[in-house]
């Protein structure tokens, strides 16, 4: 570690894995739900464990990505955190706002939960993924406020690299669309349309500045490949993802009310959306092989280029596959929706925060060059078995939806099945389903578990680097 | 990459297309607006389906429905539930709405369950008037059939 204040970063992704835990528990809650209808009714409702299991992801990947930028900032900018006293408040005040939040939704009806914090004074609840009471909402801007001033500052005073501008601006704009989760006035449609401000251009647009930036830190300090070269890639990457991802949230108008000419902008550039990842995926194994360095941690290696290629897949070509507008009339809502949801959100978002963690928390527990072979052995497997349950999680869920769209969608109303009537037929999916999660809780305990993994020996030898490690560079 | 395209190049791409494409999307926004009166019939939000959107809100009902298929897929889609119920007749389906909310949670074991919100019948007939309004805007002939 370069400067001690990088070290706040790690109460950040410890709470983030906590929270990661809670929402793969909820997940199979829900997914035993979609199976037995009334599984743990009526003390934990569906939409209830639902809700949980989202906003756990969406907090769990803020914590991720601030602790991501809290360690990689300061070292980037050749300087300590503005103020590392700020970071840690912080901390504790989203822990404990995320905390109370989850309790509210699990302790109380959602309607009294909207009661007692005010909802009445400003209504921004019962919209999905913004279910936060608007005081918690009102929590996280100031947190974010806080956040953000103590990161600009650190970059003020530093070196300003292209992956800390990037960085910065994609946390700017996180901040800026979260505010559109304020505004929700009394027309549905005015409504749905400025909510896709915060979804889509988080997730489609300032997103993936953030993963972009992450990604090109951590390809520099694996393979020393040299700066120049990985930040003209991070350039042209994170401009085709604007390019196509601001105009393609069209392919979220097609049927909430907006005119028509949203069904062919909305194609043309949705369909250009996979561009960037596949670039992503090129970029990855391209400086991995012209790598100048051989890093100790390989696995982290693993996850940077196993984020770039889930990502492509999930996000990529798990999206093109329904955003057509003809293809998505028929798809729209439908199980292909959530196995598309399930492997982008993966992909890009979980495995980008765990390829950070698994080459900083080493170097912030002492092991620059990486935990010791025994221990990423055990996170390798870890790995190979959340991603491989999460692709059969993802083409599960696409033969339902598949399946689903044939009963329900395809046929006229004469002859088409009812919604529950399909549900009933699309049970052996959801076993299936179940069945992987099953797995991908497995992989994510084995996680956990790698990194308690190591005799003290091992630790010790690891503690000692043989060659440079590079990140002086 | 070509060693003739360089970082600046890149760089300017990202700042020009970006910036570009921003405005653009602001511009399409202004002229959606311009367009939207005509399609989603705002000057029938009444007070009722005002209240209707707030209870739709304040029940979480979007943690298991889809409304114009946004929202969880674990229950029916509710955009079009006035053209599957209601069959054109606002009254009969302000009467189905009453006994079908006053009837869960439905007592068939295994089957998915929507918990009793204990709504008044006032509570019901504007949860009603939001779904009828919600069905009258014109989201390009979405869904395909009735059945949503």
């Amino acid at each position: 570690m370069k400067f001690e204040s990088q070290a706040v970063a790690k109460p950040y992704f410890i709470f983030a894995l906590a929270l990661f835990a809670g929402q793969i528990l909820f997940g199979l809650i829900i997914g035993l739900q979609y199976i037995i209808g009334d599984f743990l009714f009526p003390y934990i409702p569906f939409n209830v464990a639902r809700m949980v299991h989202t906003n756990l992801l969406i907090v769990w990947l803020l914590f991720g990505f601030m602790g991501a930028t809290y360690y990689l900032v300061p070292e980037e900018a050749d300087t300590e955190l503005h103020s590392p006293w700020l970071a840690k408040a912080l901390f504790w005040i989203f822990a404990a706002a995320g905390t109370a939040t989850v309790l509210g939704y699990l302790l109380v009806p959602y309607a009294t939960l909207a009661e007692v914090t005010f909802n009445d004074l400003l209504p921004t609840m019962g919209r999905e993924f913004l279910e936060q009471p608007t005081i918690t909402k009102i929590g996280i801007v100031i947190v974010a406020l806080g956040f953000i001033y103590n990161v600009g500052m650190t970059i003020l005073k530093g070196r300003k690299t292209v992956v800390n501008m990037v960085l910065i601006t994609g946390l700017i704009g996180l901040a800026v669309f979260f505010l559109f989760s304020f505004y929700n006035p009394h027309n549905l449609v005015l409504d749905k349309y400025f909510w896709w401000w915060v979804v889509h251009l988080w997730v489609e647009g300032v997103w993936e500045l953030i993963m972009g930036a992450i990604l090109a830190f951590t390809l520099i300090k694996v393979t020393g490949v040299d700066r120049e070269v990985i930040e003209k890639w991070l350039y042209i990457i994170i401009a085709m993802a604007l390019i196509s991802g601001i105009i393609g949230t069209g392919h979220h108008y097609y049927w909430i009310g907006p005119g028509e000419y949203w069904l062919w902008l909305g194609s043309i550039f949705s369909a250009i959306e996979p561009v960037p990842f596949f670039m992503m995926t090129v970029f990855a194994f391209r400086m991995v092989r012209q790598r100048r360095i051989e890093h100790g941690n390989k696995i982290a290696t693993t996850w940077a280029v196993g984020t770039a290629v889930m990502a492509f897949l999930g996000a990529g070509v798990w999206g093109f596959i329904h955003t057509l507008a003809p293809v998505n009339y028929f798809t729209h809502g439908s199980q292909i929706t959530a196995a598309h949801g399930h492997l982008a959100f993966f992909g890009a978002y979980a495995m980008i925060v765990m390829t950070i963690i698994s080459y900083s928390m080493p170097i912030m527990r002492g092991r620059p060059q990486g935990n010791p072979e025994s221990a990423q052995k055990v996170e390798r497997m870890a790995f190979w078995m959340m991603v491989i349950s999460m692709l059969g999680i993802t083409l599960t869920l696409t033969a339902a939806g598949a399946y689903q769209v044939a009963l329900q969608r395809l046929p006229d109303d004469a002859n088409a099945l009812a919604f529950m009537a399909t549900q009933d037929k699309l049970m052996p999916f959801y076993w299936t389903r179940l069945v992987f999660g099953l797995v991908f809780l497995a992989g994510l305990v084995t996680y956990l578990y790698s990194f308690f993994v190591g005799s003290k020996e091992e630790v010790a030898a690891s503690e000692k680097p043989e060659s440079c490690c590079g990140s002086c560079s | 990459m070509a060693d003739n395209f360089t970082k600046g190049m890149a760089r300017n791409i990202y700042y020009g297309g970006g910036l570009f494409f921003f405005l653009f999307f602001v511009g399409l926004t202004f002229d959606t607006m311009l367009e939207l009166p005509k399609r989603d019939n705002r000057d029938q939000i009444t007070d009722t389906v005002v209240h209707g959107k707030k209870l739709w809100e304040d029940n979480n009902c979007i943690g298991c429905h889809s409304l114009m298929g946004e929202g969880a897929y674990f229950a029916p889609e509710l955009a079009n539930v006035y053209d599957r119920y209601g069959a054109g007749n606002e009254q009969a389906f302000k009467q189905f709405m009453q006994s079908w909310m006053a009837m869960q949670p439905l007592p068939a074991e295994g089957r998915r369950k929507m918990p009793q919100f204990n709504l008044s019948t006032e509570e019901v007939d504007a949860l009603s008037d939001f779904l009828i309004w919600t069905s009258r805007i014109n989201d390009n002939d979405w869904p395909p059939n009735k059945q949503g």
